[in-house]
């Protein structure tokens, strides 16, 4: 899977923004993202126990797909209208609808 | 209240991975759109201290998991939950119809400490790096990185107990192997 820009949610789910635009509060080095996440090899200990390469892609796969379950149902509609309800009754704007049409 | 258009976009574009992590994290929809919407509200109140440029996703992670946290954990231990009913109401997602193969894996996964299962759920779905999560839990990289491996080295136990044939991957050499046994 490769990072996407941060907003835009699809089948293939979701992934923060890659590094460059910001890295939440007082981190500010570069985050040297790894895009394949599970499988990455940062800090994975050697394979011990079963735990092989594929049985970690294995686990990502699963994980990813329970979780973009999720994630393919876009924005329930209860948000759209809190966002709106909070933001002084606006009507939506983009970002909501597009959203939604993703599940 | 006003709120600037690309901030609201970009909570939006939040939304949904938001609620698959409160969903890991309370184990039903119900109650994990619920921690969502409060999430909400809570970042909107505070919406000032949101730095522009920073990461929208891992502002509003950092909240939700605080107030789940704070707030959420203890209603669960008042209601005396254990791990096997947070299985089963795992198991009750609608979405999961059809989908057995991933039954047991969530099953899995359900066993794992929370703050393990949180930590693989950070990096290894909603695609945090390890920074970014130890941020949201409010821990050392170390940590996170720790908890992450600790996760998938107990997933993997887990599921090899299950039945490494389904599992592994050389389901196919193994079939092979097995000659005519499953012919």
């Amino acid at each position: 899977m490769e990072p996407k820009n941060n907003f835009h949610v699809g089948r293939q789910g979701f992934l923060p923004e890659p590094a460059g635009q910001g890295n939440m509060m007082e981190n500010d080095k570069p985050l040297g993202r790894k895009a394949n996440m599970l499988s990455n090899t940062d800090s994975t200990p050697p394979p011990k126990s079963g735990l092989t390469r594929e049985v970690q892609a294995k686990i990502g796969q699963q994980l990813r797909a329970i979780y973009n379950d999720v994630v393919d149902q876009g924005v329930p509609d209860r948000f759209l209208d809190l966002l709106n309800q909070l933001d002084g009754g606006k009507p939506g704007t983009q970002g909501g609808d597009s959203e939604k049409g993703g599940a | 209240m006003s709120l600037d258009p690309s901030l609201r976009d970009a909570i939006l574009g939040a939304v949904p991975s938001l609620r698959a992590f409160a969903i890991s994290l309370c184990g039903t929809v119900d109650r994990a759109d619920d921690l969502v919407q409060e999430t909400l509200v809570r970042a909107l109140a505070n919406i000032h201290s949101f730095q522009p440029g920073t990461n929208m996703s891992a502002w509003l992670f950092t909240i939700l998991r605080n107030l789940f946290r704070s707030e959420y954990r203890k209603r669960r231990r008042e209601v005396a939950d254990s791990d096997g009913s947070y299985a089963a109401r795992l198991k009750a997602h609608p979405e999961q119809d059809g989908k057995i193969e991933f039954g047991e894996f969530r099953e899995a996964l359900s066993k794992l400490p929370e703050e393990q299962r949180e930590a693989l759920i950070l990096v290894g779905a909603s695609g945090f790096s390890y920074e970014e999560a130890a941020n949201i839990c409010g821990c050392a990289v170390g940590t996170i990185k720790s908890r992450v491996n600790r996760a998938r080295a107990r997933l993997s136990d887990l599921m090899a107990i299950k039945g490494s044939e389904d599992f592994g991957p050389d389901q196919a050499v193994r079939a092979v192997l097995a000659g005519a046994e499953g012919n």
